[in-house]
């Protein structure tokens, strides 16, 4: 099929873009990568008034180094932020994640922020984002405000933002210390929708973990936070029992749906697997000093 | 109706039209042009037939609108062959490592391919695979395309060094 008739607008500068998406609201969309979005149009599933285009907006674009944050602008490609030295030396769960991103011909075009915005529940860049604690910050034509991403996620493709709003940046917080990160997905073939994901940040003192984040994504409605498996392993040294106590916990915790691709048993059961997999890869990284 | 002034630069050559927004790229390519190399399989995002290269980039150009593509060069599979009657290295590559049956993929596969070996003079054989993921081939099982890009990249390489001997097959 193909898209509605729509008018297309493409403004120059994120106060542009705010100014029109207050005029047009909830007959908008911001069109970003357009890698979701130009499917939804083409089957009809979105039918928007208005397209506005911010592909093209200088502002929109880049990757800072912070004293304690980095800065990805929404509109940033894929490809770019996985090639990225900053992304690749400080956000390295980030990095991971970003490999499990659709194929090169879709992270060529889609983009941090519509990811984030977008709210697939099997996308891996909300999931690390979640795990790595980062915080969105939102513009309307009026105001601005920062909301952390433990409450920007609401339901499946529907986040925190208003009609009138505009993701503009995400800011990921750096942890000190032995940082290690973990990142495992299991998919019907690589690259297709996650299944269940897991992405893991933490850090040791002396081999006994001092602070970890595990998300799990692909598996329910909005990535989660395993908050419980974090009370439970913090001033552990994270061996095998800690391990598998670990595993049961996302095994039990996750509300995982049905579907043609997998039943809930069998997504808990990766869920279960792979959290394992993905606190020991993160813990062997923060020993051996890589992070 | 949007209806959008556009000029960019498609296999080497400018064009100008006046076009709908919510015409997609391949559309356009197809369509508008006649340049019916690129080949429309899906149409969101799946398949990967539709493959061209924007500034450089392999994109799928069923989720670009002609109108984004504006100012941008695109090069399509007709782009690829040096003249009229000729073949790129890669191209010919295809054709003896039997890289294709019903011909419905190879524009996109050529496309991700060609972009690979321009970064990248010796790719191993995870590199050609994870280039050509995105593409859907339903009648080679992927053997073949994986051999005759690995082929293509050593005749290159061959071809670009000082004193170039050109290769037997492997």
């Amino acid at each position: 099929m193909k898209a509605v008739d729509f008018d297309y607008e493409q403004p120059r500068s994120v106060a542009e873009t705010c100014r029109l998406l207050g005029e047009t609201g909830r007959e908008a969309r911001l069109l970003a990568g357009g890698q979701t979005l130009a499917p939804l149009l083409a089957m009809r599933l979105a039918r928007p008034a208005v397209v506005i285009d911010i592909n093209r907006i200088e502002e929109f674009q880049g990757i800072d180094a912070e004293a304690e944050s980095v800065v990805i602008r929404a509109c940033t490609r894929q490809s770019r932020a996985l090639a990225d030295p900053i992304v690749q030396s400080r956000l390295p769960l980030l990095a991971k994640a970003l490999s499990f991103v659709g194929h090169v011909q879709t992270r060529n075009r889609g983009t941090i922020g519509g990811s984030l915005a977008n709210a697939d529940p099997s996308a891996e860049i909300g999931l690390a984002a979640l795990a790595l604690d980062a915080e969105i910050e939102a513009r309307s034509a009026t105001a601005s405000r920062r909301i952390p991403i433990g409450d920007f996620f609401i339901s499946p493709m529907v986040t925190a933002l208003a009609p009138d709003e505009c993701l503009t940046v995400v800011r990921f917080p750096l942890p000190q210390g032995a940082v290690g990160t973990g990142f495992r997905e299991a998919s019907i073939r690589r690259s297709d929708f996650a299944l269940a994901a897991v992405a893991v940040q933490l850090v040791l003192e002396r081999g006994v973990c001092r602070s970890l984040a595990v998300s799990l994504g692909g598996a329910g409605a909005t990535p989660v936070k395993l908050t419980a498996i974090e009370h439970k392993l913090l001033d552990t040294r994270l061996g095998d029992a800690e391990l598998a106590e670990a595993g049961r916990l996302a095994h039990d915790a996750i509300d995982a749906v049905s579907d043609i691709h997998a039943s809930a048993a069998h997504r808990r059961r990766i869920a279960g697997a792979l959290t394992m997999r993905a606190i020991a890869e993160a813990r062997d990284e923060a020993l051996a000093g890589r992070a | 109706m949007s209806q959008h002034e556009i000029a960019l630069k498609i296999n080497g050559e400018t064009c100008t039209a006046r076009v709908p927004a919510r015409l997609t790229l391949v559309d356009f390519l197809r369509e508008t042009l006649n340049l019916t190399g690129t080949h429309t399989g899906c149409e969101h995002g799946v398949c990967g037939a539709c493959t061209v290269l924007l500034d450089g980039q392999p994109v799928r150009s069923c989720l670009i609108f002609a109108v984004q593509a504006a100012g941008c060069e695109v090069v399509t599979v007709e782009g690829l062959a040096p003249d009229a009657v000729g073949m790129s290295v890669l191209q010919d590559s295809f054709c003896e490592e039997h890289a294709l049956q019903c011909g419905f993929c190879t524009p996109g596969m050529l496309l991700s391919a060609h972009a690979l070996l321009q970064n990248n003079s010796a790719p191993s054989e995870e590199d050609i695979r994870e280039a050509i993921g995105g593409n859907l081939c339903r009648c080679t099982g992927y053997k073949q395309i994986v051999q005759a890009i690995a082929l293509a990249a050593q005749r290159l390489s061959v071809a670009n060094a000082p004193t170039a001997d050109l290769p037997k097959r492997p």
